[in-house]
């Protein structure tokens, strides 16, 4: 076994949010280091197709109405001064990427160009073709290459460390190549490890977005926060659920329902198609349910954009509409249904990232941080507005990483013992250990992922919610059955797979229990025997702490609330 | 339909470390990729087996392998497009790079000649207080190279590197020519320098392999081929390789045909006698071979060589 050196500020993931606080730890002069489980360019931050919001005040938008427009998205149940820093820094950061080297799509005149996105009556999302998520991912790559900012690829956490007095001090992970553990000694540490979609099946979310952050932080004594509220975005492909991005309705595409109708016409007459995704995905579901839909889907007609606008803007949903689908955007629609897609909730943090309140109104884990899908912030609430996940990682991801090295300046080096890393390498050779035959990894995941699409989806109520508890129930206590046949230390794909499975369990229970408690209507949170919005009993959050075999304890927090009073929404 | 997957596997942990070849048979449908179908084995039949894979949606680069021969990544080569009859599909690691573990290579020795080139906009002075300005042609002719997901399918097939490791490769210089040709970089000068030195863009030998295979439509070749013409643009010193270029296109004007006698002593110049004699063998052989023309191997102009001296007047004229 061996020790890492001590970092001020250790970072989990190296997607967007991960590397934008490396860099923003970096140029505070902390000592910094990425670990991450698959290479930086790897990160599902690359799967982001349409563009990231910012209202340039310098041109005319202001950043209130970019506010306002993310807090009615989010059906009131966003934090009010989380979204001001959000709109307010916007501009400040997209000209900084710029600067870093994002070859934003440009306008006539050389300047920065838009595109309109949903749920905004204002053309402010920011665009480089239909890749920008990858554009931004592997521009910070080139900035971390270019600090020499150390990155430990290909490493899987385990667990959190705690010192005597409950802080959070590093961490145990494994190095998937050699399959050797290594205690990681930090100050602080900052969990951007991404989302969960692989909970559901299907997702339009990689492989590797198995909620290890939420589970490691939750586990470790962090609550998790809103995890009812799961986005189905409305453009999926059947079958995997691969994402066909929003500028395609941005960019004028229309939905049909069988009849060649725009239903969208019934459901939001002023936005249409581009009412916000919990709108819209609850429309298409309706049609799909009510026997307008095509063998469980509806269309996208892109025909009217013609061939070179599709191709030049909307180039990779095109090859991946022929790849996928096998069918030509400029020549026939696109079958399309909603699919799971975005995790509003997660680890609870306050505006700096911090997941601990130095005004003890909740209580926390002193010296973890968090930013990205992984964190609640809360931005998004009930339902996240297209464009704003990026935004998100970009402004939160540099604010943790500044929080994180001006505190960690502030405290001595922490004092933890290597017997930590002794329980946790012991798990992986008990697990090695046992003989087949034994239950697979995948099979398990496959009912947890069904089980959730099915119950916990668009449409929510209370037996299905009830289901889909006992099943996760029942699947945590299958989990310790698992047999892995590959015995080997390196590159043990079906270890990992073990693991992540655990961790995918606790999200998943997480999310079942907010759901349950909710007993209202509100955002992508919609239960069909609570069908209304109840702000006097329900304009707060739902705060979870783990507990070990028990179910979750519950607490709540009030929504702040800064100067947009709840309102009925409609689109 | 009936799917063998033939993988090449590889266990460092056996003692000694082995490679063999194992058989998966299955069952696949019509839509399903290489990619479904390993991930099928791994999930039903054998989680022994190692790949890398994540989005499913080639974006993430992460499944670049060689399929039936040629490196692709598994989730964008549909198994019904690549199965012969037989339904048998040939599955190995990607070459040029030490291998891991079954279908995982180590791709650290692909990062290191990324970092050569310097992969990060050096703009010039400080930054102004908005956006820089650029033209949105520039934007969008960039995001052609932007769109490279750094997969290592095309240095997997590079046929220079097989040969010579010293070669930074397609994907290095692909990823150069983005800063080269991006306006807000002002290391251009510096870059091409860096660039004309030996292993670097004139090693290509313009097989077309990496423009073949890339998944992206990158076309690694051509920002090669562009690197080598903004460097003789930008009179860098000449080397062998731009020389190569000159003087071919010199002879052809003159004589319509190849003289390649005349090729390489221009090429390498007097100075470089060592070099002209190092090819003596190379020449013999020819001869044995019967490689050199009958009229011998020094050539005259082609009659109607004007035709060919007017197709480079209207060149000229036209660029």
């Amino acid at each position: 076994m061996t020790t890492s050196p001590l970092y001020d500020v250790l970072i989990v993931g190296a997607g967007l949010a991960g590397m934008r606080a490396a860099i923003s730890a970096y140029e505070q002069g902390a000592k910094v280091a990425v670990l991450t489980k698959v290479h930086p360019v790897r990160s599902h931050s690359n799967a982001a197709q349409g563009g990231i919001n910012a209202a340039l005040t310098d041109r005319g938008d202001k950043w209130e109405d970019h506010a306002f427009e993310t807090v009615k998205g989010s059906d009131y149940l966003g934090d009010q001064d989380a979204i001001e820093v959000l709109a307010r820094e916007a501009g400040k950061d997209i000209i900084t990427l710029e600067h870093m080297g994002v070859i934003f799509n440009r306008n006539e005149e050389g300047l920065l160009g838009t595109r309109r996105f949903g749920g905004q009556k204002r053309a402010r999302t920011f665009f480089v073709s239909d890749f920008t998520g990858q554009a931004l991912l592997h521009v910070l790559y080139e900035q971390i290459m270019q600090a020499k900012i150390p990155v430990y690829e290909e490493w899987f956490v385990t667990s959190l460390l705690k010192n005597d007095q409950g802080h959070c001090s590093g961490l145990v992970a494994f190095e998937i190549r050699s399959g050797k553990f290594s205690l990681f000694r930090a100050k602080t540490v900052i969990m951007a490890s991404g989302g969960l979609g692989r909970v559901y099946e299907p997702s339009t979310n990689a492989l590797i977005c198995t909620g290890d952050g939420m589970a490691l932080a939750y586990r470790a004594g962090a609550p998790l926060m809103d995890m009812e509220m799961v986005q189905y975005h409305p453009t999926t492909l059947k079958g995997k659920g691969l994402l066909i991005t929003e500028a395609a309705r941005g960019e004028g595409a229309y939905l049909l329902n069988k009849q060649g109708e725009r239903f969208m016409e019934r459901y939001a007459p002023t936005m249409l198609e581009l009412a916000s995704r919990d709108v819209v995905s609850r429309a298409e579901q309706i049609e799909i349910n009510e026997g307008r839909g095509i063998n469980g889907c509806v269309l996208l007609d892109c025909r009217h954009l013609g061939r070179s606008f599709i191709q030049e803007r909307l180039g990779q949903i095109y090859a991946e509409a022929k790849t996928f689908a096998n069918i030509d955007l400029a020549e026939e629609p696109l079958p399309i249904r909603p699919g799971m897609h975005y995790q509003m909730g997660g680890i609870k943090t306050d505006t700096e990232g911090r997941c601990w309140d130095p005004q003890g109104h909740w209580k926390g884990l002193p010296g973890l941080l968090a930013a990205g899908e992984t964190a609640c912030v809360s931005l998004h609430g009930a339902n996240r507005l297209g464009a704003n996940s990026l935004l998100d990682t970009v402004v939160f991801g540099r604010r943790a990483g500044q929080c994180a090295a001006e505190y960690a300046k502030t405290i001595p080096a922490p004092v933890i013992s290597d017997s930590a890393v002794q329980a946790d390498r012991q798990l992986i050779e008990t697990l090695l250990a046992r003989q087949g035959p034994g239950e697979r990894a995948a099979a398990l995941r496959l009912e947890m992922g069904t089980t959730m699409n099915r119950y916990v989806s668009v449409f929510r109520e209370e037996d299905g919610l009830e289901t889909a508890r006992q099943h996760i129930q029942s699947l945590k206590a299958r989990w310790s059955g698992i047999a892995i046949q590959d015995k080997g230390h390196v590159f043990n794909t079906g270890m990992i797979a073990t693991l992540e499975l655990g961790f995918m369990l606790d999200c998943a229970e997480a999310i079942i229990a907010g759901a349950i408690t909710r007993t209202e209507s509100r955002g992508a949170h919609f239960r069909t025997d609570y069908l209304d919005r109840d702000d006097e009993d329900w304009l707060k959050h739902i705060l979870l702490y783990h507990q070990a075999d028990a179910e979750p304890d519950i607490h709540y927090l009030p929504v702040r609330i800064t100067q947009w009073q709840p309102q009925v929404r409609i689109y | 339909m009936k799917t063998t997957l033939r993988v090449r596997r590889f266990d460092p942990e056996a003692d000694p470390p082995m490679g063999y070849v194992q058989e998966y048979r299955l069952e696949t449908e019509p839509s399903e990729t290489v990619l479904d179908g390993l991930i099928k084995v791994r999930e039903t039949l054998d989680d022994s087996l190692a790949l890398r894979c994540s989005c499913r949606g080639a974006i993430c680069g992460s499944c670049g392998m060689r399929i039936n021969g040629h490196a692709a990544l598994a989730c964008k080569t549909k198994v019904i497009s690549v199965a012969p009859a037989d339904g048998t599909i040939e599955v190995e690691p990607m070459h040029n790079m030490p291998v891991i573990k079954d279908l995982v290579t180590d791709m650290a020795p692909f990062w290191s000649k990324i970092r050569q080139i310097q992969p990060w906009l050096q703009p010039p002075g400080t930054a102004p207080k908005a956006e820089y300005t650029a033209s949105p042609e520039a934007m969008t002719h960039l995001s052609g190279v932007m769109s490279c997901i750094m997969c290592g399918v095309c240095v997997s097939d590079c046929t220079v590197l097989e040969v010579d490791k010293t070669f930074v490769g397609p994907a290095a210089l692909a990823k150069a020519y983005r800063f080269v040709a991006d306006p807000r970089d002002a290391a251009t000068l510096r870059r091409l320098n860096a660039l004309n030195q030996p292993g670097g863009m004139w090693d290509c030998t313009r097989c077309m392999e990496c423009i073949q295979v890339c998944p992206k439509g990158v076309a690694p070749m051509d920002r090669i081929m562009a690197l080598r013409a903004n460097g003789m643009a930008a009179k860098v010193p000449s080397t062998c390789g731009s020389r190569h270029a000159e003087v071919f296109t010199d002879i052809i004007k003159h004589k319509g045909i190849l003289d390649e006698p005349m090729l390489a002593v221009r090429t390498f110049g007097l100075k470089h006698v060592g070099r002209l004699l190092g090819m003596v063998p190379m020449v013999l052989q020819s001869v044995f071979k019967g490689k050199v023309p009958k009229s011998g191997p020094l050539h005259r102009p082609i009659p109607g060589i004007h035709h060919i001296q007017r197709l480079f007047k209207r060149m000229r004229v036209k660029s």
